[in-house]
């Protein structure tokens, strides 16, 4: 009577789940980014430089938040959830000169988007939550308008549109094709963001 | 003579390891795919605000950290509990910015300085006087391109 070894698993293949498995892993895994709001610093003033020409009063959106991370928005005080609504309706008002312009046309509003600025103003003690949240819906404001423009011209959001063509794997032709499509609506409202420096109290 | 003999004998095949090292493998460079190497040792608390307008960081060779926020327990001892400024592995003043934005840049190649941003990783609950210091040294530094870095989610929703 031979005895007879139990046969061995054949392992042969192991090594082809195992790539497989590789591959799959390759593939789906995206390593983590970090995302944030974009800004740009205004370069340091030099001394004796001109004084800055004077803005009309209706053409400034004032928004200050105190150490109380409250709103004050045109001499107004104002949740922050109502921030977004107001840049809006301010920057779109468009009295004059604004064919797209959608706004009310108030005459104590901003004359036109080229012309609207936002003045945010804040204060030393104000939490930097606070203010990354106020930055946000101001830039959303501005999204939200020219998301409206661009889908409008070209049946894209605007978001989208800077997306691709800030990304690295669209073609070199798309590029060429959304440039001057990015720039006209960036054109159209542009972000005009000025911040003070802070208050002491 | 029957073929069909059970097989008596009680001593177990040795199981093949000859797989083993594919499974090895595998993990290993999954590991060495999913990992992202932490430049720095967090120092701070760094709690990030939330937000929705965001872009993304790409190019990571091209992004120099600046962290701040109250130190972490471990350092509440000796450095106390208001807001500090960490570069690389050390806490740092202010003034040392300036500097800090300096070394980075001659660490870089000279045709990519330009693009060069800088992302601020800051707590929450810091307050903007800090922050606005902290944007005094790089106006000065000629550091122009910042970045908030936040974290994703609704900003008004978390802020009440």
């Amino acid at each position: 009577m031979a005895k007879r070894a139990a046969p061995e698993v054949n392992a042969g293949s192991m090594a082809d789940i195992a790539f497989l498995l590789l591959i799959f892993f390759l593939v789906t895994t995206t390593i983590e980014t970090d995302s944030g709001i974009s800004r740009k610093l205004p370069p340091e003033q030099e001394e004796n430089q001109p004084p800055p020409p004077v803005i009309k009063e209706r053409n400034l959106f004032t928004v200050i938040v105190n150490s109380n991370d409250e709103l004050l928005v045109e001499d107004e005080v104002m949740q922050l959830k109502d921030l977004r609504a107001a840049a809006v309706a301010f920057l779109d008002n468009g009295a004059e000169d604004c064919s797209y312009c959608q706004g009310a046309k108030s005459e104590t509003s901003s004359v036109n988007p080229q012309k609207a600025i936002i003045s945010l103003v804040n204060n030393r003690g104000t939490t930097y939550k606070r203010y990354i949240a106020v930055q946000n819906e101001l830039v959303a404001a501005y999204n939200e308008l020219r998301d409206r423009e661009a889908q409008s011209k070209y049946g894209e959001s605007f978001v989208s549109m800077e997306k691709r063509y800030n990304d690295p794997r669209t073609s070199e032709r798309d590029k060429e094709r959304l440039k001057p499509r990015v720039e006209e609506i960036r054109e159209l409202y542009p972000e005009k963001l000025s911040e003070a420096e802070p208050k002491k109290n | 003579m029957s073929k069909f003999n059970k097989k008596k004998s009680g001593d177990l095949p040795a199981i093949s390891t000859a797989s083993l090292p594919d499974i090895v493998f595998m993990l290993l460079f999954f590991f060495m795919v999913a990992t992202v190497m932490r430049q720095n040792t967090l120092m701070v608390k760094n709690d990030l605000p939330t937000a929705n307008q965001v872009e993304k960081l790409d190019k990571k060779d091209l992004v120099m950290y600046i962290y701040a926020g109250e130190p972490v327990e471990r350092y509440q001892g000796t450095y106390g509990t208001s807001a500090k400024i960490q570069l690389n592995d050390k806490f740092a003043d202010v003034s040392e910015i300036q500097d800090f934005i300096y070394q980075e840049r001659a660490s870089k190649r000279e045709e990519v300085v330009p693009f060069l941003t800088t992302a601020l990783k800051v707590d929450g609950d810091s307050k903007m006087g800090l922050i606005s210091d902290i944007k005094q040294e790089l106006r000065t530094a000629n550091a122009l391109k910042i970045n908030y870095v936040t974290k994703k989610g609704d900003a008004v929703e978390n802020n009440n």
